[in-house]
């Protein structure tokens, strides 16, 4: 692929779009001038924090509506309005919210991130055999123990396998994010090169950090699939 | 009686002793050796605003110690009887008492043993079988749950993942897992309907052992009539819609049965003839 973007580029007669070679030099102007790892950074820290601000109010919220059947009944409509939203017409609202800064991004990967997870964490519930929450109860487990012991460790193989693409789409969110709402980051990255003199080189070497950190995350998150008290399903078991 | 090296005896194992199988089938039982006694017990589900009754006048009381089959055809309410005997539902009128006790919750006094697909995926052998063990010590807990592994043959598969295990294994695990919080009764509910024919024998065995080892109360729904007269001091006669009992079956013959000797043959042709089935295919 990056001998067909070499050839490529060779032989076409545009001059701002930039080949294999000029990224890489790109990408080692970027580092000397510090930028790079700050911006990587950055950009981590927005989709760490959204994430996570998502999952902890997704996963409670989610296992209270998977079990009490009347929440559902009642979240639902809110969440099937919300939930087609792209996180990104949330942007104005977001500045108006919380300006320009950080608060903004992360509150754009929180949206982006909070209703898929609700969703996954409330089917997850709904799929739990019931024999299972009978023994838990059998064995004299209470509200809480049974929600440790039973209820999320058999939610969890189907949570992994929704955080791993929410975490993709959280990744897609924060560079959009920070095209318009904050000025650091890979996002912003892109939009500033090009606003700063057409600098396709620095474009398109964003756009490889981009993609290399995406794979990595979803290669962190397919390693816990692996784990194996989580590395069973219930088709296999059934 | 049961001893761990280094601990007491369980509790709860030395109290019985006197109200064992044998007295359960005289005239005379001892007031305390009614383990269970479920009285004039109807339950009335809603379907489609229409009231369908599935369990009508149940009466019937247990011994301590005794193993008694509920068999019925599928559909008579025998799953529903034994669910609201572990207090799983609650009927629409009458009560079950055990040890005198309205069951009115789930307890691990009664543990509820499922088809083998009731033990969880996500521990292992040793996960599962501790799982009910959260209130004693970590050495106790190790020793109980050694103790039971071995019972019922899983040994060297401490570890194992019950993915990795056959249904006869899950089954046995999921035995193990109930006896190790010591109950004083075991509901079992069709557990080895779904396990091929050669290990739903070995099973049947190897539960008669564990049985005869332990000296629990033992109530066990099935729809197999060579399961309940192979296991049972008594099998409870099921019929359908609304579910009644309609005959309760002493099996007069003593462990290990011989399944082809004559009055194996009457018992089970008695009850196929109860059932409402002709002898010959």
């Amino acid at each position: 692929m990056i001998a067909i973007w070499h050839f490529a580029i060779a032989r076409s007669t545009s001059t701002l779009l930039p080949g294999p070679w000029s990224v890489v030099l790109g990408l080692v102007d970027l580092l000397q001038h510090g930028l790079l790892f700050k911006y990587v950074v950055a950009s981590l820290f927005r989709v760490t924090w959204g994430f996570l601000l998502a999952l902890c109010l997704a996963i409670p919220a989610g296992l209270a509506a998977g079990w009490f059947e009347r929440l559902d009944l009642a979240l639902n409509p809110i969440i099937q309005i919300l939930r087609p939203i792209s996180p990104l017409a949330w942007i104005p609202i977001a500045i108006l919210w919380f300006g320009v800064g950080d608060a903004a991004a992360i509150f754009l990967i929180f949206v982006g991130c909070f209703f898929p997870l609700l969703v996954t964490t409330i089917n997850a519930v709904r799929n739990i055999p019931s024999v299972h929450i009978q023994a838990g109860r059998n064995f004299g487990l209470g509200p809480v123990t049974l929600v440790m012991r039973v209820l999320l460790p058999a939610a969890l193989p189907q949570l992994i396998v929704g955080m791993r693409i929410t975490l993709g789409i959280a990744w897609l969110v924060v560079v959009a994010a920070e095209m318009i709402a904050v000025n650091s980051g890979l996002g912003f990255l892109i939009v500033d090169a090009r606003n700063a003199g057409n600098r396709y080189d620095l474009v398109v070497a964003g756009m490889v950090m981009i993609g290399l950190i995406g794979l990595v995350i979803d290669i962190c998150m397919r390693s816990l699939e692996r784990i194996p008290s989580l590395r069973w399903t219930y088709v296999e078991n059934a | 009686m049961h001893e761990i090296p280094g601990t007491n005896t369980f509790p709860a194992l030395d109290v019985r002793g006197e109200c064992l199988v044998g007295s359960v089938n005289e005239v005379t039982v001892a007031e305390e050796c009614r383990k269970l006694e479920v009285s004039q017990l109807n339950t009335v589900f809603k379907r489609d605003g229409k009231d369908l009754s599935v369990l009508s006048n149940i009466n019937l009381t247990v011994y301590s110690g005794e193993f008694i089959c509920i068999l019925g055809p599928s559909g008579c309410g025998k799953s529903t009887l034994l669910s609201t005997i572990g207090g799983f539902s609650t009927p629409s009128s009458g009560e079950v008492r055990i040890d005198g006790e309205i069951v009115s919750a789930p307890d691990p006094r009664r543990i509820f043993v499922f088809q083998e697909r009731g033990v969880f995926p996500w521990l292992t052998v040793e996960g599962n079988v501790g799982f009910g063990l959260f209130k004693l010590s970590s050495t106790e807990r190790q020793q109980r749950v050694a103790h039971y592994i071995r019972m019922v043959g899983l040994e060297g598969f401490e570890k194992s993942y019950p993915g990795a295990l056959s249904g006869g294994m899950k089954q046995r695990l999921e035995v193990a897992r109930a006896l190790a919080v010591n109950p004083d009764m075991l509901l079992l509910d069709e557990p080895f309907g779904a396990l091929d024919s050669i290990t739903r024998l070995t099973m049947r065995t190897e539960l008669l052992r564990i049985w005869e080892a332990e000296k629990k109360t033992v109530i066990f729904v099935t729809h197999d009539i060579d399961e309940a007269v192979q296991l049972a001091d008594r099998v409870v006669v099921m019929s359908a819609r609304p579910g009644t009992i309609q005959e309760i079956v002493k099996i007069d013959m003593a462990h290990p049965r011989d399944i082809s000797s004559p009055r194996y043959l009457q018992l089970r042709d008695g009850i196929s003839r109860q059932i409402g089935l002709a002898h010959g295919i």
